[in-house]
């Protein structure tokens, strides 16, 4: 296969994998399955690497493009290309599929073969959502992707599954309605076309571009989630297994923001101009308010899904403020999301294997019989509070940087998360991991295995090397970036 | 080597130490931690000590290390600034550290987690190093939040002591109420100077000076005097400033060597060299370092004050401190940044001496900590007693020693001050020298004089502490004694900090105390006569009086003033007001958002209730397919003629 190639390998290879563990794995055939399923999850990243490696950064240009005619009589294109923007994305996807793998190892007991095909399949249609570049292919990866996930929380999830599962469909399916119609409607404008880039183009009267606006805005915000439309977040991942909960805050979320960034503010400039008083308060509500909310949570999952949509605020902070270091603070915020919030969920995973309870009164004193992984936690604990030398600072530094450049209060109150992030999230892992033993279930817990540590090491790793060395991200963000700001600072009518 | 390395090796020796002694430390086993990580601070200490040398020699540096990240045409870099505040700092940082260190041998040779400890320590030197080497406000933003990390640890180094994980958790939230100043004050450098090193940013400082900002819209405030009250901010929860002093003493519950390292001699002062290294913007602001010198003033007094009625003798130091550390924002506030750093230097001595020496009595006592339960110590602890009388006359300002220089020189400096609030401080200061002479000798006669009142089992078993111990309260006696004496003349009143910290001509005490100057023995022979010698030896005297010979008085003092002492007791209050307003209220808060919010409306009433609104539409409809087939032609028939009339009416 040649580099031309290289997109499709990055979405087919992950979804065929998942096609074979669902043909030749099985109940009567763990091992298989599991090494079936982390092969396919290794090529699937493996074919990605290049996508770095061999990523021009001197161009703004949609690069390893891939072109096939799909559906000729309606003008729909089997289109993908990825830029700066979509890049970090599709190596973040890929990876986390490995150490989901590897995560749900032993832990999985039924069905399993169809919980790792269920992750692969998803994981190449993620690929897909982020390097599709017509809106008909986008649109339907962007479903397709659902139904795994609704499946993985609606078949291996807590007790109250099946309701998270639905309000999860039908939250996410709300808003995605509304961006057909919109796909449509640009359609005929841009004289029978899907895409993507071209729509970009289209010169639109404000009222339309509006519009359009809010129909990507509900399909994204709920994604995101932006405040208020973010309450199916919490019931899902307490729901969801480990798995679930890690792909769903690494990667699903992100992929509302990037619907900002390559649909609202490029096709509709103005009328982000014109709302953007409106996603700034909904993202310094996310801050603040879920910061709050956070703060009261009994239960681990839901603390870090809170601290999740707290996060996910930066973003549209960052991205709503319309200058490089908001949009480029807001990208590496999302990446460093990926890695800290797996990785808490991973950390919580590990102790509800052993004590079968995410309550955060049923714990404390971990560390004494979980050093190892008491270190482990406190690292992802520190990112997670936005620490300088974790990855989890970038983010919130330089959003709040930007946001002081456009107004002193934004950033302010954006900053509050110096202080109710470290208070959740410190407060929570005293709870849970410094004290007294709290009562003989903490006394008989064991230290995480090698499968464990393997995977909280590497998170690790990498938490710390984005921390203390985060330019090779942004080298391949600015050219992007910057043709991104100019297309929203340039009028459409 | 050249010096390039040279630099590197100082904070990356102690990152090395640490990382060994806490990743291997088990494979190093317990000889094996110690002796790395302290021959990477001893390394890191001989290699500072060259490189002063090297600057003194008039060989500065201002350099990145590597690019951390680049926006547009903002570069963001780790890089080293090194001047003779930076070699100042990096000489009293590692001496203090390398003592700790060798210190921590013979006090936790018992603990369990003996390598975690060094590890920590070791990582803790490196961080304040990277602070203090710094040359743009990122590195400077890392260190400082990497010290508040390590101090996080270690306060809750004996994690399963409820006030242990209690105290770290405040201290750490509490920095975190600084560090949002802190990071908006660096936030707004950027936004209006367009760079974050120093270099950049102090050179465009007077171009701005007269910038105005608009926080509330249609009222301009100077830029200048936000940015620095936002920096202050920040200095203010690292360096334990009224409000935001309230974690120090509760960081007491950290084991004690780290007590004399980070909640003493270094971190904690890493709010007034942050503000020395700053002066170029601040002295561009008059009401900004009004406001600086009131808060220090404030802080010198009320918290001396704590000190009197504390029993728990790391208590009584830690008051100490962060009273300490009031003197030393006052001379910031009065311009008098030499004075400061010099404060904080002969500060970091003879306070480590004084916690090291406290610890030592704690290590004998059996981690005994109440003085009422100590007393007539000194036959059993002379190398401790005497090494801690010095660090006593030196915290009360007695001549020579190295605590009367820089506490007069701050004195001075504020009473040639004319900010508004300098005639507020000049008292609070004056004040604050008897109260600091009572509770520093209430302290010293409570613990080595008068009766022993421990019981016979303690009794039996006293001794002097072992070498490791007593070694390095000899090694930093000496500095307390003499550091006032020799760094006076050239520190304070010579060239020594170069174009390192600006006093602009004007502003403020040290270009008085400069003219006032005629040498170290003048300067002496001016203290004995003037009124801060005096009240420092009216507190000894009074601390004698109460202490030694009518030891009932306190109690008769306790018994008629109730109300002053229950509000000392209670230490004004804050700790309760915090808990109650700060954290009950955000709890309830967020219980209220969460409940309400997002349960009572958005899932209630939002999401749930379309979902039931689409149920009880659907119901209805449902009620329209009845299934009878004279239903449905009726409608048809109805709908056939409205049609029809429709059409007839157009036509």
């Amino acid at each position: 296969m040649t580099a031309h190639h290289l997109l499709s390998l990055a979405v087919w290879l992950p979804i065929l994998a998942g096609i074979l563990v669902l043909a030749f794995g099985g109940e009567e055939r763990p091992g298989a399955t599991r090494w079936l399923s982390l092969i396919g999850a290794v090529l699937g990243f493996a074919v990605t690497v290049p996508l770095y490696l061999g990523f021009s950064n001197d161009t703004a240009a949609m690069q390893f493009v891939e072109m096939a005619t799909w559906i000729p009589s309606f003008n729909i294109n089997y289109h993908l290309g990825i830029d700066g923007i979509s890049l970090w994305f599709v190596l973040l996807n890929s990876f986390m599929t490995i150490l989901v793998v590897i995560a749900g190892w032993v832990v999985i007991e039924k069905r399993l073969s169809q919980y790792m095909a269920a992750f692969l399949i998803m994981s190449g249609l993620i690929n897909g959502v982020f390097s599709a570049l017509d809106a008909i292919l986008f649109y339907v990866f962007f479903e397709a992707m659902l139904i795994p996930m609704y499946l993985i929380i609606g078949v291996w999830g807590g007790p109250r599954r099946v309701y998270a599962a639905i309000k999860f469909f039908l939250y996410t399916l709300l808003g995605s309605l509304l961006m057909l119609a919109a796909f449509i409607y640009l359609y005929f404008e841009a004289g029978g076309s899907f895409e993507i880039l071209k729509f970009q183009m289209l010169p639109l009267p404000l009222g339309v571009q509006i519009l359009i606006f809010i129909a990507f805005f509900l399909s994204f915000a709920v994604k995101v989630p932006m405040w208020p439309v973010h309450t199916w977040l919490p019931d899902a991942h307490v729901e969801a297994p480990t798995g679930g909960s890690v792909i769903l805050a690494a990667i699903t979320l992100k992929i509302g923001a990037y619907g900002f960034l390559r649909f609202n503010l490029p096709i509709t400039p103005d009328a982000s101009h014109t709302l953007s008083g409106v996603m700034i308060a909904l993202s310094l509500i996310a801050v603040v308010y879920i910061g709050l909310v956070a703060l009261v949570q009994n239960d681990m999952k839901k603390l870090v899904a809170y601290s999740s949509i707290s996060h996910m605020g930066f973003v549209t902070l960052g991205i709503f403020m319309f200058n490089a270091l908001g949009v480029e603070g807001g990208l590496l915020q999302m990446i460093s999301h990926g890695f800290v919030s797996g990785a808490m969920f991973l950390c919580i995973g590990v102790l509800y294997d052993r004590m079968h309870t995410r309550q955060i009164s049923d714990y404390g004193g971990v560390v004494n019989t979980m050093p190892r992984f008491a270190a482990f936690f406190m690292l992802f604990a520190m990112a997670n509070a936005g620490l300088p030398g974790t990855s989890g600072f970038i983010g919130e530094f330089v959003v709040t940087l930007s946001a002081i450049q456009v107004n002193f209060w934004y950033a302010a109150l954006a900053a509050t998360t110096l202080i109710f992030g470290a208070a959740y999230t410190l407060w929570m892992y005293k709870r849970v991991v410094f004290g007294e033993v709290a009562n003989d279930h903490v006394a008989g817990l064991k230290d995480i295995n090698c499968r464990e540590a393997l995977f909280l090491a590497v998170l690790a790793a990498l938490v710390l090397a984005m921390g203390l060395y985060p330019k090779p991200l942004t080298d391949t963000m600015h050219a992007s970036v910057q043709q991104l700001l100019e297309q929203v600072s340039t009028t459409k009518f | 080597m050249s010096m390039h390395s040279l630099y590197l090796l100082v904070p990356l020796a102690p990152l090395a130490g640490s990382l060994l002694a806490g990743l291997f430390g088990r494979q190093l086993g317990r000889a094996g931690s110690h002796t790395v990580t302290i021959l990477g601070v001893a390394l890191s200490f001989l290699a500072s000590l060259v490189i002063a040398r090297d600057v003194f020699a008039g060989h500065l540096f201002n350099g990145p290390v590597y690019t951390w990240l680049s926006v547009e045409d903002i570069t963001m870099s780790v890089g080293f600034l090194i001047d003779p505040l930076t070699v100042t700092m990096m000489l009293v940082v590692t001496f203090v550290s390398l003592m700790v260190h060798i210190y921590t041998i013979g006090y936790m040779e018992e603990d369990p987690g003996y390598q975690r400890f060094f590890s920590y320590i070791s990582l803790f030197t490196f961080s304040m190093l990277m602070l203090v080497m710094a040359n743009n406000f990122l590195q400077l933003f890392f260190g400082w939040e990497a010290v508040g990390l390590v101090s996080y640890l270690l306060i809750g180094f004996w994690y399963t002591r409820p006030t242990a994980i209690y105290a770290n958790l405040k201290a750490f939230l509490v920095n975190r109420v600084g560090d949002l100043g802190f990071l908006l004050g660096i936030g707004l450098i950027l936004a209006h100077f367009g760079s974050l090193d120093y270099a950049t940013v102090f050179e465009r400082a007077p171009l701005v000076a007269h910038d105005t900002i608009e926080l509330v819209s249609g009222s301009p405030v100077s830029l200048m005097t936000v940015v620095c009250i936002l920096l202050f901010i920040g200095a203010m929860g690292k360096s334990a400033q009224m409000p935001l002093h309230v974690w120090l003493p509760d960081s007491m519950e950290g084991p004690t060597p780290i007590s004399a390292l980070i909640h003493a001699a270094t971190m904690v002062t890493a709010g007034i060299f942050m503000v020395s290294r700053m002066s170029p913007l601040f002295e561009l602001s008059e009401t900004a370092r009004s406001v600086v010198l009131v808060i220090g003033a404030s802080t010198a007094l009320f918290m001396a004050f704590l000190g009197i009625i504390q029993n728990d003798i790391k208590r009584v130091v830690a008051y100490s401190t962060l009273s300490q550390l009031g003197y030393m924002t006052v001379a910031l506030g009065a311009s008098a940044y030499p004075v400061a750093i010099f404060h904080l230097g002969t500060h970091a001595f003879f306070k480590a001496l004084l916690f090291l020496g406290a610890g030592s009595v704690i290590h004998a006592m059996h981690h005994e900590q109440d003085m009422r339960n100590m007393g007539g110590l000194r036959k059993y602890m002379p190398i401790t007693y005497v090494t801690a009388l010095i660090g006593s006359l030196a915290l009360s300002g007695i001549p020579p020693f190295a605590g009367f220089f820089s506490k007069d020189a701050i004195i001075e400096a504020v009473q040639a001050s004319s900010l508004p609030g300098a005639g507020y401080a000049t008292f609070a200061v004056m004040a604050g020298v008897f109260v600091t002479a009572f509770y520093s000798f209430r302290m010293l006669f409570m613990t080595f004089h008068g009766k022993p009142r421990m019981d016979e089992h303690t009794r039996e078993h006293l001794h002097e502490s072992p070498w490791v111990i007593t070694l390095p309260l000899i090694l930093l006696a000496i500095p307390s004694v003499v550091a006032g004496y020799m760094a006076i003349d050239p520190m304070v009143m010579g060239n020594y900090f170069g174009n390192a910290i600006t006093v602009l001509p004007g502003n403020g005490g040290l270009h008085v105390l400069r003219e006032e100057w005629h040498g170290v023995g003048a300067f002496m022979a001016h203290g004995v006569t003037a009124l801060p010698f005096w009240l420092a030896i009216a507190g000894i005297a009074c601390a004698a009086a109460f202490y030694l010979k009518w030891t009932g008085v306190p109690d008769i003092f306790m018994a008629r003033l109730r109300g002053l002492y229950t509000l000392l007791d209670n230490k004004y209050y804050f700790d309760r007001f915090n808990e109650i307003v700060f954290a009950g209220g955000a709890r309830e808060v967020g219980t209220g958002l969460w409940r309400v919010g997002d349960m009572r409306l958005i899932d209630g009433v939002m999401v749930n209730g379309s979902a039931n609104l689409v149920g009880r539409l659907s119901a209805r409809l449902r009620r329209v397919q009845t299934g009878y087939i004279y239903h449905y032609a009726f409608i048809m028939i109805f709908g056939v003629f409205i049609l029809m009339s429709l059409w007839f009416v157009k036509a």
